[in-house]
């Protein structure tokens, strides 16, 4: 992906964005992290979750963590979009009830901008992705007279990008 | 007449109680949304792209339905398609009773409020919980929404916290800090979505090929209400379907800009349901497994099959439901949906809505509180026309009103192409090409009856004029009496043109006709002023489309031989330019409307193009010593046609300072603010202009429509110039 796409998605992710490469990932993550955390894996050679992020989850779990953290299947550079692949390990959950969601996504899955991303979306549902959540988070609602951020999703977006994958 | 008090009175009760936070709301929303626009680059071609794909989806609808039957029981959902409300809650009560469902949890959606299933499950026993905090607070409120996407937009902080405090049994009383309120709200929210046993979406669009649904929301709370209780059910219009994932992307990026203003909304979920998340139960705590989820996709009718068949109603169809045709509105910004709306929708494309679900009688109502002004025109991410919609509704109801014994008397008089029971207010300012032509004969006379006080009285008695609005006075002498005595005065031109004599320039304001003729003239232009008729915006305006579409044969026909001989068409007023340009395209053959469109120009447009091709700015007047300094109120017809930056050229090259004001339409003050029951309504509308326009005691203050004159004439008190007479040579 082009440096300037990436520095299109860093400025426009609303949210704190940690580029790191998949080898110092878990240290990225840690920073990103607040916990008690949990998370789902993350499908990048040589990237863990840190032992702390509690994996094997209960619905307590979603309730009490501070942090949720997710893979993205990718980043829509124009937009600061990242969208999360809803999986059977829960992760349309995981990057919901948590007050901060830490998304990670690799620099080579960074488009440039929407088209881009409904190309790659269709070939995804084509295979049986086929549920995608384009999360610009946080959270917001005006309903209530003026923005109040984090309200039935998190208050909270962090991106870690990996830049060498 | 007392309905027309009843009206005026029911609007003054909401623009008190509801106005003002209405107000801020939606102008607000309205600004970030012209700003997300204005940032982004490829705005035009992605309505036309969505506009593309919305009419081809409702072409062909019926198989998309075929489609997404195959495709969603594919995926292990089920399809039902609902021919009215209560089948689809019907439908609904079916699925709950199998799934022995107690209590169900909701997101926004109109569609689910069209049907109002809420009450039909409360009804049946169920338990009912909105999930957006906006619907949380309108349905605790016992009240319908007031706008498409933001249902508690006229509720104040302080008035919801009161709400709270009167609803719950709280050991605090809340204040009316918007963080505590949307905490207490969440929290509450989030206890019945975890309890629930089925949730509710609706479904922003539907994909055919892949049954997947796209849920758009800033909250989350669709994700939650979909997510989290083992069945799903989504009740979505058949309008929302379209073929293919592709297609969503112009919507996706449409969506939040027109919408709320966002360049895109926190989440837009690509949901492909039953969903394979598992299901968190959370007083075992404990997953089940996603294979026990369930989804059922209804697909309702109720009427919209109906408005595909029908060639002025099926644009209706394209909307996409995101609210910003009501926020560029200047009437709903003082009104708001409770008073722009039907059962169900509100503002400016409600209309249609409510004609095509509801039946005519819930589109009456608020019918007449769109002007035509266009403003949502420009906004509306699919293109739809929507003042069309309403003109063409309007006209239906004018038919569908029931004839009255005295109206053979009128029938017979009037000059018009309308059936009896038309509303005498509505044939007044429908003939005032007519009535002026009348008038103008012995204008002395008119004018004193127009302004005495019995003639008053009998203007408000049989027409519901309000005398609170000073009526235009007739000139002594037209603008073509004074043109046919002094003739055309440039021999040897470069340009020939036709002005057109607009009612109002012709019989009201002949100087700014004047004007146009002399600046013309210095340009080396010759000009013609014939006969031709109104040009059809004042029948328009009533929903009089037959007579409209006479008036508009006419005035090509007399236009047409001068565009023949190479004469240019050269328009004062902007209402009338926007006739010949935007609605004749519904009311002539194509060619014709084509035909006069291309030849035809706002007089600033037309004079910038002449000192743009080298002619002599010298020849105009440019600013004297001390009055250079101008406000400027352009017209909204003239905004959604994009020709207000001509005139703001033409002025600033020629030296002027301009002032100008991007408030939205006050063209309330036209026709419309003459109606007795929308007079307060037309001030109301009018006072925001002139907090927008600011002080203007140090300047000169110019506009370029009639109505706008109209409204900054009764709030400045002074002659409020046409531009062209303020570049006239003298």
């Amino acid at each position: 992906m082009s440096t300037d796409s990436l520095s299109t998605f860093e400025t426009a992710v609303p949210g704190t964005v940690h580029r790191t490469a998949a080898a110092d990932a878990s240290e990225a993550l840690a920073e990103a992290i607040e916990p008690p955390a949990i998370g789902t894996a993350i499908p990048h050679d040589g990237v863990s979750l840190p032992d702390s992020v509690e994996t094997d989850l209960s619905p307590s779990d979603l309730e009490s963590a501070a942090t949720g953290v997710t893979p993205a299947a990718l980043g829509i550079a124009e937009y600061g979009t990242v969208t999360i692949p809803s999986g059977a390990a829960g992760d349309e959950l995981v990057s919901l009830y948590t007050p901060r969601h830490v998304a990670v996504v690799a620099a080579s899955d960074v488009v440039p901008d929407m088209a881009a991303a409904y190309e790659r979306l269709s070939e995804d549902f084509a295979a049986g992705a086929d549920t995608q959540i384009l999360s610009t988070g946080p959270s917001a609602t005006a309903d209530m007279g003026t923005l109040v951020q984090g309200v039935h999703g998190p208050s909270e977006t962090h991106v870690v990008l990996l830049e060498d994958r | 007449m007392s309905s027309r008090r009843e009206k005026a009175d029911a609007l003054r009760r909401l623009m008190n109680s509801e106005g003002e936070t209405v107000g801020r709301n939606t102008r607000n929303v309205n600004q970030l949304s012209d700003y997300a626009i204005q940032r982004f680059d490829d705005y035009d071609e992605a309505r036309s792209a969505a506009r593309g794909i919305k009419e081809s989806a409702i072409e062909n609808l019926p198989e998309l339905i075929d489609r997404v039957d195959e495709a969603v029981e594919e995926n292990g959902g089920q399809v039902h398609v609902a021919q009215t409300a209560a089948d689809a809650n019907r439908i609904v009560e079916g699925i709950m009773a199998d799934r022995d469902a107690e209590k169900l949890v909701k997101s926004k959606s109109m569609t689910t409020e069209e049907i109002e299933v809420n009450d039909h499950l409360e009804e049946a026993g169920y338990e009912v919980f909105e999930t957006d905090l906006g619907e949380f607070v309108v349905q605790i409120a016992d009240e319908a929404p007031s706008h498409l996407i933001a249902p508690a937009i006229h509720k104040s902080p302080d008035e919801i916290a009161a709400l709270f405090n009167h609803a719950f049994d709280l050991e605090t009383d809340l204040s009316g800090d918007p963080n505590e309120l949307t905490e207490f709200a969440r929290e509450r929210v989030g206890e019945h979505i975890r309890e629930a046993d089925v949730g509710m979406t609706g479904a922003n669009f539907v994909v055919a090929e892949s049954g997947t649904l796209m849920l758009v929301t800033n909250e989350g709370n669709a994700r939650k209400t979909a997510s989290t209780p083992d069945t799903h059910i989504a009740v979505a219009g058949v309008e929302k379907l379209v073929p293919s994932l592709a297609d969503l992307q112009p919507f996706t990026e449409l969506i939040g800009k027109t919408g709320t203003g966002q360049d895109i909304t926190s989440y837009v979920s690509l949901m492909t349901p039953p969903v394979d998340t598992p299901i968190p139960d959370f007083e075992a705590d404990e997953f089940r497994d996603a294979e026990e989820r369930e989804f059922h996709l209804i697909l309702l009718d109720n009427g919209r099959m109906g408005m595909r068949e029908d060639d002025d109603l099926r644009e209706t169809l394209y909307c996409i439901r995101c609210g910003a045709c009501s926020n560029a509105c200047s009437n709903f910004q003082s009104v708001g949906g409770h008073a722009f709306g039907g059962e169900t929708y509100t503002g400016g494309i409600g209309t249609g809505w409510e004609a095509g679900v509801h039946g005519l009688d819930s589109a009456s109502g608020m019918n007449d509180l769109c002007t035509g002004c266009s403003r949502c025109v420009p906004k509306c991410p699919v293109e739809i026309d929507i003042p069309w919609i309403n003109t063409v509704v309007r006209d239906r109801l004018n038919r569908d009103a029931e004839s009255d014994e005295f109206d053979f008397l009128v029938e017979g008089l009037a000059p018009d192409e309308e059936p009896g029971g038309l509303d005498l207010q509505k044939r007044l300012f429908g003939n005032v090409g007519t009535l002026a032509k009348v008038g103008s004969l012995t204008p002395g006379l008119a004018n004193a009856v127009a302004g005495s006080r019995p003639g008053k009285w009998l203007l408000d008695q049989a027409f519901g004029v309000d005398p609170r609005r000073d009526l235009p006075e007739f000139a002594d002498e037209t603008l073509r009496e004074w043109y046919g005595a002094r003739g055309a005065q440039v021999s040897d031109p470069d340009r020939d043109v036709v002005l057109y004599p607009d009612v109002y320039t012709d019989y009201f304001d002949p100087e700014r006709g004047k004007a146009a003729v002399r600046t013309l003239e210095a340009l080396g232009v010759r000009v013609h002023i014939p006969a031709v008729p109104e040009s059809g915006r004042a029948p328009l305006s009533q929903g009089m489309v037959e007579t409209a579409r006479e008036k508009a044969e006419a005035v090509h026909a007399s236009l047409v031989t001068h565009i023949d001989d190479g004469r240019d068409v050269v328009v004062i007023e902007p209402s009338d330019l926007a006739m010949f340009r935007r609605d004749y395209e519904h009311l002539l053959p194509e060619r014709s409307a084509d035909r006069l469109a291309e030849n035809s120009y706002e007089v600033l447009e037309y004079v910038y193009g002449l000192l743009d091709n080298g002619a002599d700015a010298d020849a105009l007047s440019s600013p004297a010593d001390g009055d250079g300094e101008l406000a400027y109120h352009s017209h909204c017809q003239q905004r959604t046609m994009d020709l207000d930056e001509y005139t703001e050229t033409v002025l600033s090259d020629l030296g002027y300072i301009l002032r100008t004001s991007d408030v939205e339409c006050c063209g309330m003050a036209g026709s419309f603010g003459y109606k007795r029951e929308y007079y307060e309504v037309s001030v109301d509308v009018g006072e925001h202009l002139r907090d927008d326009l600011g002080d203007v005691s140090d300047r000169q203050l110019i506009a370029s429509g009639t109505s706008c004159q109209d409204q900054l004439d009764a709030l400045y008190e002074r002659e409020v110039p046409h531009p062209i007479e303020v570049i006239a040579p003298r």
